[in-house]
């Protein structure tokens, strides 16, 4: 699973956005987010101290932290041993690995559907805080984000 | 910057298969056995109809490979884990210390609208706290469907409380790798936040059934069979 270019954006994880965070690159999260995720035909990686709280749709989405929501993965999805997951997942293709915890089903999808299609786990709080990173490839960090009501991470 | 970028790019260029247990560190040397319950499940599993099943042993990856690998839906739920969510720890009315069963099943084992083809309760009973089971049992009850059959294993009398427990992972047509399940140095929050420190230690065999409180665990259910098999172990295939 390759990125789809080499500009990423990296939540650090003193980060916490609430809202929905979308966009059109590879996002790296190690922060808090609590809303909905949207990076449709791109890649999202959870870490190790990511706290996510939302449903998640993307091409590929590999776990190490915290998930709480649905992930629809038009790709793969990947669940490290260090992941814990509560959520559905539907995918094409998943991996998880030993140690790793899952709660939730399991469906493997020849064309999966869109996240829209399908009801949202999580309650999207109301939006109330955000972080956006001005250009590609810039690390995020800092206190608690800001008052739009929704995130961007787009290419210039 | 860079170093980032480029661990970035390796998570998505990791193996794409799953660590099996002889790869990961963590794991111990897994166990193989045949299994005739499972055997008996595999008609069942060969269905060209998706099933729905679930699991309700520690996460397999195996597991979940299997069924999906056959375009069934797998539902997976570590009952077990759950259980040592310590915000479940209350009192009766004797004051003895007891898990409180309603908490439980309002936190697990919920799956609006789902209705299973196959139960895999795996060796659950044995080490499920004692307040616990019979209203898990009666969960599942509710949550299988007419004709849908559920697995459990219960240790024999020459278990000792030591008995390691096991987390299964299903190979093939009725062979199962059994792979223990160790001790955890580290504590680890669970889903709610709750910090399980049980899981510094292995579970306990919490008792040993006989055939007549296995019979009287599963009543509700229309059919029951046992195999018994050389481990010393009973596997029981019942039918809702």
């Amino acid at each position: 699973m390759e990125p789809g270019t080499a500009e990423f954006a990296h939540i650090g994880k003193s980060v916490i956005i609430k809202g929905e965070l979308s966009g059109s690159e590879d996002l790296f999260v190690d922060g808090v987010v609590d809303g909905k995720v949207e990076l449709e035909g791109n890649n999202l990686v959870i870490g190790p101290n990511g706290r996510v709280h939302a449903n998640v749709n993307a091409k590929g989405v590999v776990v190490q932290g915290k998930l709480e929501g649905n992930i629809h993965a038009t790709e793969r999805a990947q669940l490290r041993s260090s992941a814990v997951v509560q959520g559905d997942i539907f995918t094409q293709h998943i991996a998880i690995e030993d140690g790793a915890y899952f709660k939730g089903k399991v469906d493997i999808q020849k064309e999966t559907r869109s996240a829209a299609a399908s009801p949202a786990k999580p309650e999207v709080k109301s939006a109330s805080a955000a972080a956006s990173s001005a250009t590609p490839a810039k690390t995020l960090a800092g206190g608690t984000a800001a008052t739009p009501t929704s995130t961007t991470v787009t290419k210039p | 910057m860079s170093s980032v970028t480029h661990s970035f790019m390796k998570l998505f260029r990791g193996p794409t298969e799953v660590a099996s247990g002889e790869k990961s560190a963590q794991s111990k040397q897994r166990l193989s056995r045949r299994s005739s319950g499972l055997g008996e499940l595999v008609r069942v599993l060969k269905s060209e109809e998706p099933l729905c099943v679930l699991d309700i042993g520690a996460t397999s990856a195996a597991n979940i490979r299997y069924m999906t690998e056959r375009g069934h839906k797998i539902y997976s739920e570590d009952l077990l884990e759950a259980s040592t969510d310590p915000a479940l720890v209350t009192k009766d009315e004797q004051g003895q210390r007891i898990l409180d069963e309603k908490k439980f099943l309002a936190e697990n084992l919920q799956h609006a609208g789902a209705q299973f083809d196959l139960v895999f309760c795996w060796n659950l009973a044995d080490y499920l706290d004692e307040s616990l089971v019979k209203p898990v049992v009666g969960r599942l009850w509710t949550m299988t469907k007419p004709g849908g059959m559920l697995l459990a294993f219960f240790h024999t009398r020459e278990a000792g409380p030591d008995a390691p427990c096991y987390r299964y992972h299903i190979v093939g047509q009725d062979v199962l790798e059994m792979q223990a399940i160790e001790a955890r140095r580290d504590l680890r929050k669970g889903p709610t936040g709750s910090v399980h420190s049980s899981l510094q230690k292995t579970f306990r065999l919490q008792r040993v059934f006989n055939n007549r409180h296995i019979e009287n665990l599963f009543r509700d259910f229309s059919s029951i069979k046992f195999f018994l098999t050389r481990d010393n172990v009973r596997e029981v295939l019942v039918v809702r």
